[in-house]
Parts: C-alpha cells; structure tokens; sequence
C-alpha cells in the first residue's frame, strides 16, 4: 500500500479507556467496509476490544473516557509521557462528557446514588486536556468513525485536516431537515461543532452539544432566540450541561 | 413561445404518462411545523396524489437538483504506478414538476454563471439540459418580494409553463420537447376566452403583502458600506450558513480530496459553501478576510445585490426570502434593506 508512490510508515497505535462507556472506542472497530484498510494503516498495539495483547511501544494514543479517579491521572500521566501523539477521542476525553453532570453534585452524594453501600474512591470529573497537554480532539458522543479516519489519515499521510468550525445547522441543511425549533424542541445545533452530518436532528431529535462549540459561537443570539422560542433559563442550562463540552459559557 | 390550454384531467393523465418512464420531482408537503403551517419540499414522486400544486413555498430550492450540497467531480483509481481517472455527469433525463416562477428565474440566473463564461460547469449543463422544467403561476408568498426584484414573471428557462384557470391550464409551450410531450394527450388551442381570463389571473397575482422598494439599491449599497446597520444584524447572525443552503442562487462551495482508506482510489469532493460561515475568506498562513460576523452578513448581501449586478445587471436574489424564514435569528433582506433606506434619508 503505498501513498504518492511511498510506503507510509505505519505508526503504532494503542487504545486507552479511562471513565467512559468504551462506545468511542467500538466505533474505531466499526465501519466494516474500510476497517481492512483501517488497520492497513496503522499498526495497533494495544486495544483491549479487539486484542488481548499490550505493548508500552506507542507512537500514537488514543485516550478515551474521562478522568475521575487518582489512579487515571497516574496512568494517563505514564501514557503521555509515552505517547509522541495524544489524542482525546470522544466527548468524555475532550469535556468530561456526560460524567461531568457528578460535578455539579456533592461527590459523596453522588457515590451513595450510584455505589450505594459500597463507595469508590472518586474525584471531581476533568477531561484529558485538564491533567496533561492534548494534541488533538475528537469530538462526538460517539465519535464519527469517518472523521477518525480523515484524522489518521492527516496523523499517517499528512493529507490536510481541518476540523469544520461551523455549527450543526450547516449540515443539518445540507440534509434537507427541518429546523427542530419548528418542531418545538429545543436544539443546540446553531452552537454546536459541525462534522457530524447532523445524524441527530435529521432523524427527529434535536442536537445535545456532544461536540462542544463551534468556533465563535454567537451564544447571545442563541440564548435570546432559545428564550423567544419559549425555552426557560434552567432547560437551556441543562441542555449545555448535558455533555459538558458548554461548562461556563452562561 | 406557443400557448394552448389543457384540461386538468388531461394534465393528470400527462403526469401519469410521464411517471411511466421518468423520475418526476413535485412539490411534495412533508409535514406541518409546530404553528400548523405546512411544510413542502421538492420530492420525487410516484404518483400524482403526492403532488401538491397549490403550495405556497418549499423549504428548500430546488437548486439541490442543479447544485447538489455535495457532489463527487472526478475519482482516480490507483494500479501500482499507474491511475485512471473517470469523470461522470451523465444524468437520467428528469422531470421537475411545479416551480414558481422565482424558483425558475434563479435557475436562469445559475445558468448565467455556470453556463456561460469560459469555463461552464458540465456537471450543471448536464443536470439542467436534462430536467424537464414544468412551472405554475402562484401567487406571491407571504413574506417574499419576487416583484421587487422582477422575478415573479418568467418568459423563458423551462418547457412549460401553467397558469391555473379553474378547469384547465393556460400552457405557455417553450421548447419542442414541450411541444412533444402535449401531443401525448389533449391539448386546445387558446381562444379569446382563454386569453382575457389568463389576463385577469395573472392580474390576480398582484402582491398582497408589503415589498421592500429595491430601486437603487446597488448605488444604496455602495453609500452605506459603513452603516451600523450592518453591526445591528450581524450582531444576530449565528454564522451557520442556512440561508446560503435554503437560498435558491447561492452557488458558493470548496472542493476537497478524499483518499480511500486503503490507497486504492481517491475522490474530489465539492460541498457547497457558505460566505458566512467563520472560514469562508481564511486563507493559508492563518489570516482571515472575514473575521467578524457583521462583516460576513454584509458580503452576501453585497454580492446577492451589488456585485452579481454589476456583472450580470440583475441582482442574484429571486425574492424567495427562504433565507428570511430559516434564520432563526430573524435576519431577513426586507428588514435589512429597509433599514439601510432608513439610513440614508435619516
């Protein structure tokens, strides 16, 4: 396989998963008609899903899942010093994803809800960025498996990447969908980072922000019309909160 | 251009006819939004009763049949040190049932840039040459302004025309093709009757609602390039870029390669565009043309308006207002260019 009449190097990649649901990591075994292609390129070292078999011999990790106990950091902090790239793959790696909601609770309490009589040890949820230098984000709850691979594709090839920085609404439009607002749901889609190809509100429910903001989000206009549309403050603030990709933005 | 007149039953029996064999694209309703209003698209159809004639607007253009949101221009298959590269734009012949005359007029306009010059887009000549184009009178819709831009009236761009004169059709005939197709069933030939109540129903289509006064607005446009007016709107803009995708002449896109996963073949992929979307004018090495919002909102409006103009000396909006209705910020051209007027005389 070669690329303009060269081999690539084939780097060596390993899969982490820290405080997640691990969906992340079955999409990067997912897509069936490139997967062949997909492991071609790369060689994987370390993958517990699809492997059994580990090596510390890494070029490039991918991090998935946030970090919410003493022993992650420790472990993160060993892979980066590891890893020549570090990617954050997915929504709990990039913002803590949905576990971030524990924060905005009393840990103790939130431990007895979820562990009962049997508590772990837990810490305040942080995404990777948070603990050690990232360099390069992921976004999506799950990541888009076509995205992953343009990724890879730039990290092994060096074909151009860009990640879109327009919102949801863009492509949302490019499938010919209705505005969920018309349909009387609240939507993030006009401040959320596009790349997903709307899956979402194409197929009737309204955008969550798994991907976190778009570029120069015009948080204002959105608060304004999301207001106008009926919507109360504390609904908004839920919606924001949900993948914690908006924390402070209100 | 010739004109006849045909019964509805026989327009009905010519649809019919034409399904046998053709994909036809109607205005289709889909649904209604939570007000009850309904919402329509261009859809194909199978049958007639999936067609609604008598709809008000579609959601989207019918430029997506013309100018896809994404569309692959050339593939390259790679054999060791060799490759072969294979372009296609052939298209099944089609059928694009019910457009207004706005809808039509903005095809007109395409044609001028994707036709004409030096260069024309033979993915475009090739879907246009091949869509057969049926439109129909209506009257304007709420919230557009075709007159203000001379776009409710069209006189050539599609093969046949229909105005609605209760039992049957007025029939403008503008291609042979046209003329082909009606000999498959009846068709009469217009009488003074016809005439005078094709008259009196195109008298009838008179604007009900309030049109922006548009005279002189590339000369209004070049005074007020500094007005606040546009800091006010563009303050609102959320830089999302729907208005370009719903807009029935935006024809703005970026082209990129996509290399498949194994090496084997490549792709180049065009995806419409939009000038207000935050990267629309950055450039290599980091800097960006267009920066802010306001400045962004501005450009389209120049280039709908002012630009597309001076070259083409019509502006490029068809007064759909699609963009005005989309923009859930409200950013609509009536307000805006009332607002400049406003400007001008304060």
């Amino acid at each position: 396989m070669k690329y303009l009449g060269i081999d690539p190097i084939k780097p060596k990649i390993a899969v982490f998963d820290f405080t997640s649901c691990e969906g992340c990591e079955l999409q990067l075994a997912n897509k069936e008609d490139t997967l062949a292609g997909f492991l071609n390129a790369v060689e994987i070292v370390t993958f517990r899903e699809i492997s059994s078999a580990a090596s510390d011999d890494y070029d490039i990790a991918f991090i998935e899942g946030a970090i919410s106990r003493s022993d992650e950091i420790t472990r993160l902090m060993d892979i980066r010093k590891k890893a020549k790239v570090l990617v954050a793959l997915g929504s709990c790696a990039c913002f803590g994803g949905v576990n971030r909601m524990k924060n905005a609770y009393d840990l103790n309490q939130a431990n007895r809800e979820v562990y009962g009589k049997i508590a772990k040890e837990t810490l305040p949820v942080r995404s990777v960025k948070e603990i050690v230098p990232v360099d390069l984000e992921i976004h999506g709850c799950p990541v888009s498996k076509a995205e992953v691979e343009r990724i890879v594709q730039h990290l092994v090839w060096d074909i151009p990447y860009t990640q879109p920085v327009y919102p949801v609404c863009f492509e949302c439009k490019q499938r010919y969908a209705t505005c969920s607002f018309d349909l009387g749901q609240l939507c993030l889609g006009p401040i959320t980072r596009g790349g997903c190809g709307a899956p979402c509100p194409v197929g009737g429910l309204s955008c969550w922000g798994c991907r976190g903001p778009s570029e120069d989000p015009n948080y204002e206009e959105f608060f304004r019309i999301a207001n106008e549309y009926g919507y109360g403050d504390d609904e908004i603030e839920e919606r924001l909160n949900f993948f914690g990709g908006f924390e402070g933005v209100r | 251009m010739l004109h006849k007149t045909i019964n509805k039953s026989e327009f009905r029996k010519l649809v019919d006819l034409l399904m046998e064999n053709e994909e036809v694209i109607a205005p289709k309703q889909i649904g209604s939004d939570i007000k009850g209003k309904a919402i329509h698209q261009y859809l194909p159809v199978s049958t007639f009763d999936e067609i609604d004639l008598d709809y008000e607007i579609t959601q989207y253009s019918a430029k997506t049949y013309f100018l896809p949101y994404c569309e692959n221009l050339s593939t390259c298959t790679f054999d060791d040190d060799d490759w072969t590269q294979n372009i296609s734009y052939r298209l099944q012949p089609r059928i694009l049932l019910g457009l207004h005359a706005c809808d039509i007029n903005a095809l007109l306009k395409l044609d001028k840039v994707m036709t004409r010059d030096s260069f024309p887009s033979p993915y475009y000549v090739s879907r246009r040459k091949n869509t057969f184009i049926v439109g129909i009178d209506h009257e304007p819709c709420e919230g557009g302004f075709c007159q203000a831009v001379g776009a409710d009236v069209v006189t050539h761009g599609f093969d046949l025309f229909l105005t609605d004169l209760g039992d049957r059709y007025f029939v403008a005939i503008n291609s042979d093709r046209g003329f082909n197709v009606l000999s498959r069933v009846r068709i009469k030939n217009i009488t003074q009757a016809d005439t005078k109540a094709y008259l009196e129903a195109r008298q009838a289509l008179a604007p009900v609602f309030e049109t922006p006064y548009m005279h002189n607005l590339p000369n209004l446009l070049d005074i007020e390039f500094e007005s606040p007016v546009w800091e006010k709107w563009g303050a609102k803009c959320l830089s999302c870029g729907s208005c370009a995708m719903v807009c029935p002449t935006c024809y703005c896109y970026g082209v990129g390669e996509r290399i498949s996963m194994d090496c084997s073949s490549s792709y180049k992929e065009k995806q419409l565009y939009s000038c207000n979307l935050l990267d629309f004018a950055s450039v290599s090495g980091g800097h960006n043309f267009r920066a802010k919002k306001e400045t962004r909102l501005k450009y389209r409006y120049y280039h709908q308006h002012r630009g597309f103009s001076e070259t083409y000396e019509e502006p490029l909006c068809v007064g759909c207002n699609r963009c005005g209705r989309v923009c859930l910020a409200g950013i609509n051209p009536p307000e805006i260019i009332k607002d400049l007027q406003l400007e001008g005389i304060r």
